[in-house]
Formats: C-alpha cells, structure tokens, sequence
C-alpha cells in the first residue's frame, strides 16, 4: 500500500472508534457542563455496557439461532445496554456523587476510583478475568473503494453515532431540559437564580452520558470482537482527552474531540508504530492545549478579581 | 483543652514514632516488614505529591512518571556504570526534579482540569516509552540485576532482608518531614498556599507564581525520584507495570483521603490505603471491591479527608458554586 493508501484507510478506522470515543467523551462533557465534575468512573460504565450487551446475547441465544436472524436483535441489545448503563449511572450520581456536592473538589474524585474498583470488580467476578468473545450480531461484509476497505459494519457503528449525536443535538437545542442545560453550562449561578433545578438536571445528564456510553460499549464489542473488564480504563482515559481537546463542557466539542482523537491514534498507528499510537494522541493533545489552553472549541475563561 | 491540644499534636506523633521504630524489632514476620516498607514507599510518594496536590493546588494526575524516572535512573546508571545507591539516590533526586520542572512548563500556561490532563498525558507517554524503548528500558520485562545497597563501613549488605530498607525508608521519611515543615512555613511554602488560594491574587501581591509553580513540582520530583530509586534499590528488578496510572490515581487518593496540604493526614492517608489491601487479603477475591466500597465509605463520611484542614474546605465549597 502507498502512503496515501494508508492514509485513507486509517482515516476510516480512524473515524470508526473516533465515532465511539466521541460517545463516550459526550457523558464527561455533559456532565462536566452541569456538574462542574470530572466522572472518573465513566470509563467503566462504559466497559459495564459492553458486557450487558453480551449478557443479553447469552439471555437471547436460546431464542434464535443464525447470525443472519441475529441482526434483528441488535437494536434490542442497544437498548437493553443503554437502559442498564443509565441506571447505573443515575446510582453513582445519588450516592458516590450527590452527597458530595458540597464537598472539596477532589473528594468526587476519591468516589470515582472507588466506583471504578466497584465496577471492574464486579464484572470480573460475574465473567472472570479473561478476554470475553463478543458475538458476532451481523454477517460483516467488505467493500473496496479503490485500495481501501470499508465494512459494513464500520457504516453502521457510523451510522448508529451519528445518529444518537443528532438526536442528542435535537434535545439540547430544542427541549426545555436541554435549554436548562445550556444555561447551567453558560453560569451555573444565574441559571439556579433562574429556578432551574440542579439536581435533576445533574441526574439527567448522568443518565444520558451513561447510555451513550453504553451505546459505545456495544459499538466496542461489536468492533473488536472481544472484551475485557479492563477496556474502560483506555477507552475512557481516551475519550475524556478527547473532551478536553474539544473543550470540556463543549457539546460539539467532544464529538470532533473524539473524532480526532481516533483518527490520529489510527494514523500514528499505521505510520508509526501501533503501540506508540497512544503516545501520538496524547502528544497532539498537550500541543494544542499549550496553545489553546482551552480546548479547540472551549470559550476563554475571562479571569475577573 | 490547651493541655489536650498538646498531647495531641506532640504526644500521639511521638508515641506513633516509636511504635513504628520498633515494630521490626517486635514483628520478625519479613512478609510484614516488607508491607511495611512498601507502603513507606508510598508515604515518601504522598508527602512529594502534597507539595503539589496539597500546598501548591495544582491536579498532578501522572505522579507515577515521576516515580518512574526516579527508579529507571539508579536501574540505568547502576547497570551502565556501577554507580552505587548513595550517589545514585542523589541523581534519581536529580532527574526527578528535572523532569518534574520540565512538566512544570505546560502549568504556566494552564490550568486546573486542562493541566491535569497534560500531566495525565505526560504520565501515560513516559509509560508507553519504558515499553516501547526495548534498547534502553528493557521494554516490558524491565531492568533486571540492579545492585541492593550496601554499606562500606561497617561493611553491610542490605540485600533481600527487609528490616534495613525499613530504616532506610523510615529514615528518609523523617528526613523529609524535617525538611517539608520548614519549607512550609518559609517564604517559598506561604506562596504555594497563595497560589493555591488565588493565582490571581498571587501575582497582583508581587508574587513569582511561575517560580512558585516550577519549585512546585521540582519538590515534588525531587522527592519521587528518591523514592523510585529506594524502589529500585529494594526490588533489584522493575518493570514498566509498576508505573501505571494506577499508581497515580492510588498516590492522589492517599492524599486526597488524609487531608490535602496536612503531613501527617497524608502520611495517614497512605498507610491506611496500602495497608488496607493486606487487612482485605482474607477476603480474597471480594478483597478490591471491597477496597473500593471503603474509599466511597470513607470520602462520604469525611470529604475533607481525615485530617484535612478546615481553609481548604472552605475554598474548595466556593469555586464549586461560582465560575
């Protein structure tokens, strides 16, 4: 392959598992928006939503046989996944969160290691240590396009992201709950003087960062084939430098953030070395941030005495 | 009430002194012992990342870099040059501080979350080169061979045995009490807290807060690079695994968890969370769950650590709210 072979079939790997960072990297944003709190523990929920997707598989197995059949039931396993991880994260936020609200800044961060420690461990005892085969939920086909391949399962993680995006995007800018939002993310002190209440609107975006992040989670099994208890620490490490690379609390931020963040780990990998790829993206992010201290599309904080 | 203030600023550190110097000598147990030097080692990791964490106020989430360049130090110019442990804890210290202050640029620049990140990032590249750079670090098995300390007079070798790294981590935390203390209350220490308080108000009060920042994370690399050369020094053999984020993340809960900006809360801090897996052993495989569910416990019940002082509540509570 030439150069610019690579090139392009990077990108499209690239955009692939950008697609799911960005998911990811939406719950951190949100919440950080309305919380002004970095949800360590993200990472794992994010891990617990790939394995409630295979547990729903093993549940639905019995059902149906063939993976042709199989396709029908992803939809089913997406929303098995979301519902179960938005759960999980309305319970951290009432009880590792909430209680904290007024606490130091740091002490929310204690809480999450604990939550992180909670959540491996607890996967770990259900599905042991190992690596876990994710099934296959449908029949992968490739395409070429000239010398680069295209699968159709990389349209459809595409697809399903871009979706839920633009569904998120409709309920931000449009709902009440979602102008509430903005206003919390704007001034969290003007919009309480508002009557807007905090609290539910902290557990709203808990819920909706949860299930996109279990959405992620499937998308991540799907991809790779196989998971363990131990992929949210990267992916969530990942996918929260990708929210600070856009601008922490910046909604369309995190999605380029994430985006960006795939397709340069994809393009150092293929150019480099894949086990630098990590290096690469955490090298790009401290550059931009040394020149764009808040982010790409972070407003400027305007420091006032 | 002055008399109990007292006895428990003077007597309780004092009595906990001499229990821990002659616990060796009451314990034979070397498995012990060993636990105990562990988690001496991260005391000496904590009280280094407070000066960071705790006094300066800067989120520092890739401490374990620091540590890291500490104990690959001693293992190369040990196994290159021979260079003994003495001279060699003095380079460590070195290196540490270099490196730290090198991290230090970025935080001129920016700060809170943003700059945690980028030690985050710092701290995750420095892992990834230690198992990537097989020609230098050994890749993922590490640096194997490295020399134990040794005395000349009187002729000792510290080998395998425990109780001598336990003095001499012992040792080095008393050391650096002496030393933290008085940094504390010295010009230098008053403008971490300055710094910490309002970055703003620092610099309008005259104050360098770039020298602050820099001194900042050169205390706090100095002390990690002694650390990571004991580490070294203790174990002979180290591996990229031992520098993990997880280390990071565990260094800052200590601190977090005694009382940020309190030398004895983060000595606290750190005995209790490396001890705590040791007491959870007989649970097995339950034992990191449980592990978790106590740090939650324990936050929830005292947010602002266990000996935390009261100002940084205080100024933690508003910028929660404002901003």
């Amino acid at each position: 392959m030439s150069a610019g072979d690579i090139f392009f079939q990077q990108l499209i790997n690239g955009l692939t598992i950008g697609m799911i960072y960005a998911l990811i990297a939406l719950g951190y944003t949100m919440v950080y928006g309305v919380a002004r709190l970095i949800n360590f523990a993200h990472g794992e929920v994010f891990m617990v939503g790939a394995y409630l997707g295979l547990l729903f598989f093993l549940f639905a197995s019995d059902l149906i046989s063939g993976a042709g059949k199989l396709f029908f039931f992803v939809p089913i396993v997406f929303i098995f996944a979301m519902l179960g991880t938005s759960a999980i994260g309305f319970i951290i936020e009432r009880f590792a969160y909430r209680p904290l609200r007024e606490a130091p800044r740091l002490a929310p961060l204690i809480t999450a290691i604990g939550i992180s420690f909670l959540l491996q461990n607890l996967i770990m005892f259900i599905f042991g240590p190992t690596d876990k085969h994710f099934p296959h939920l449908m029949v992968v086909r490739k395409f070429s396009l000239g010398t680069v391949t295209l699968t159709n399962l990389q349209i459809f993680i595409a697809l399903v992201a871009v979706i839920l995006m633009v569904v998120l995007h409709i309920f931000i800018r449009n709902t009440r709950t979602g102008k509430a939002m903005r206003a919390l993310a704007d001034d969290l002190q003007a919009a309480r003087l508002m009557g807007i209440n905090v609290d539910r609107l902290i557990s709203i975006a808990f819920i909706i960062g949860s299930a996109l992040a279990g959405a992620g989670g499937v998308m991540f099994g799907m991809y790779y084939g196989t998971i363990n208890f131990h992929d949210g620490y990267l992916a969530g490490l990942k996918a929260f430098t990708a929210a600070v690379l856009g601008g922490i609390g910046n909604i369309p931020g995190a999605m380029i953030g994430g985006l960006l963040i795939g397709i340069l780990e994809a393009l150092g990998a293929g150019y480099w070395s894949s086990e630098w790829k990590n290096v690469f993206a955490f090298f790009v992010l401290i550059l931009i941030l040394l020149f764009r201290p808040s982010g790409l599309l972070g407003s400027r904080i305007v420091k006032k005495v | 009430m002055k008399f109990k203030q007292a006895v428990l600023n003077k007597l309780v550190p004092f009595l906990f002194t001499v229990v821990i110097f002659i616990f060796p000598l009451v314990d034979r147990n070397p498995y012990h012992i060993d636990v105990m030097v562990s988690a001496g080692i991260f005391v000496l990791l904590a009280l280094g990342l407070n000066v960071i964490v705790g006094n300066a106020g800067i989120l520092n989430l890739g401490y374990a870099a620091f540590f890291a360049v500490g104990a690959y130090t001693y293992a190369l110019v040990n196994l290159h040059w021979h260079i003994p442990f003495w001279i060699g804890l003095w380079i460590s210290a070195l290196t540490g501080t270099i490196f730290g202050m090198l991290l230090a640029f970025p935080a001129l620049r920016l700060g809170g979350d943003y700059l945690a990140i980028v030690t985050l990032g710092a701290g995750e590249i420095v892992r990834i080169a230690l198992n990537n750079l097989d020609t230098i670090t050994g890749g993922p098995n590490g640096l194997l061979g490295i020399d134990h300390p040794s005395l000349l007079i009187p002729k000792y070798q510290f080998g395998v045995k425990s109780e001598p790294y336990y003095f001499l981590v012992l040792f080095l935390i008393l050391g650096f009490i002496f030393v933290l203390r008085r940094l504390e209350s010295s010009r230098l220490g008053l403008a971490w807290n300055a710094l910490r308080e309002d970055e703003l108000a620092a610099s309008c009060m005259g104050i360098n807060t770039a020298w602050a920042k820099l001194s900042a994370f050169a205390v706090g690399g100095f002390i990690a690079g002694v650390a990571g050369c004991v580490f070294a020094g203790k174990q002979g053999t180290i591996s990229p695994d031992s520098f993990d984020f997880v280390v990071s993340v565990m260094v800052l809960a200590m601190v977090v968890l005694g009382g940020l900006g309190s030398i004895r809360g983060v000595i606290l801090g750190a005995l209790i969370l490396s001890l705590l897996p040791e007491f959870l052993r007989r649970f097995e495989i339950y034992r990191m769950f449980l592990f978790g569910l106590a740090m939650i416990l324990m936050m929830l019940f005292r947010p602002q650590g266990i000996l935390g002082e009261v100002h940084h509540r205080e100024e933690f509570k508003k910028r929660n709210k404002s901003r």
